[in-house]
């Protein structure tokens, strides 16, 4: 069954910290080509039957991202390429 | 009569005991209320406390912000009812849309852990009447995701109606827009407020009895209120 997946971003104007953090960090590993860093959520949802992108958007909006401070896309993919399938 | 604050338990809200001990020592009687009931129990106020709500998950405040007695505070609090957000609480507040912007990590990624000096901003809410204008308050501050934003607009729209309630002085604790501490909705009934209050009501335990300030003016504000 293909599942919705959500992508959650900090918006492009909103500071991010961990990213940031995380960039700063790669000189230590000889990495020195990296302009930025940004860190955002990915969601897998399952849906009991058909998988709905309007449901996976209503929820995304209310509860998985906050619109103050994010952005977030929404897609369908099958299940072989979700997280599950590869563990 | 004697006013009636309540307090919510969360899962995971860890101030909630310190919350009620300071309306008690401000002269009221603390009620608890728990999240997943949503009866007020006839409170004339109501306090979300700091601590870690559903474990922070997702973003702090927005699993608590769905638990069954936010609806009721939601809807209380549009019609007036006095609501004060603590930390946690006020995370929670901005994720419900009682109040804009949002809380985000710490700009240096630290969790910060102190006593710090606030000015009072704003005296014309229900939950800082007592205080003077500019007067200068030592409260303690400790959180991980305390940075206030909002969009350049919000902020000026907040400064503009004198919203903003307190601002850090000596230091901004977390990267804060605008050294923002403590805000207010358009009413003035519902304050959110990072630095906690309520753990500076006693000398035995707090830097300052400042604290107690927030809590006396719930009061003070419930005696002029209209029944």
């Amino acid at each position: 069954m293909p599942r919705v997946v959500v992508d959650v971003m900090l918006k492009p104007e909103i500071l991010d910290p961990q990213g940031q953090a995380v960039a700063n960090a790669l000189p230590r590993l000889g990495v020195s080509d990296v302009a930025s860093v940004r860190i955002g959520r990915r969601i897998e949802i399952e849906f009991t039957g058909e998988p709905d992108l309007d449901r996976a958007r209503e929820i995304a909006d209310k509860l998985l991202a906050n619109p103050v401070i994010e952005d977030f896309t929404v897609r369908l993919v099958e299940a072989d390429e979700t997280a599950g399938a590869r563990s | 009569m004697t006013a009636r604050v309540g307090v919510v338990t969360f899962p995971g809200s860890l101030d909630d005991g310190d919350a009620a001990r300071a309306v008690r020592v401000a002269g009221a009687e603390p009620v608890r209320l728990w999240h997943g009931d949503p009866a007020l129990h006839g409170v004339d106020a109501v306090v979300l406390p700091g601590g870690f709500s559903y474990g922070d998950y997702l973003r702090c405040g927005a699993i608590a912000r769905f638990a069954p007695v936010m609806e009721t505070v939601v809807d209380a609090a549009r019609g007036g009812l006095p609501v004060l957000g603590i930390c946690n609480g006020f995370q929670i507040l901005c994720e419900a849309h009682l109040l804009p912007g949002a809380l985000t990590r710490n700009q240096h990624l630290h969790f910060r852990n102190r006593d710090q000096v606030l000015r009072i901003e704003t005296v014309g809410t229900a939950w800082t009447n007592t205080f003077q204008p500019g007067q200068e308050v030592l409260i303690p501050v400790k959180n991980g995701e305390g940075c206030y934003v909002a969009d350049a607009a919000t902020l000026d729209q907040l400064e503009a109606e004198g919203r903003v309630v307190a601002r850090y002085l000596g230091g901004n604790p977390n990267g804060s827009q605008r050294d923002i501490a403590a805000i207010t909705n358009e009413a003035g009934n519902v304050v959110g407020i990072m630095p906690h209050p309520e753990h500076a009501v006693e000398e035995l335990t707090g830097p300052s009895l400042d604290g107690l300030g927030f809590f006396t003016s719930v009061l003070k504000h419930l005696v002029g209120a209209p029944a």
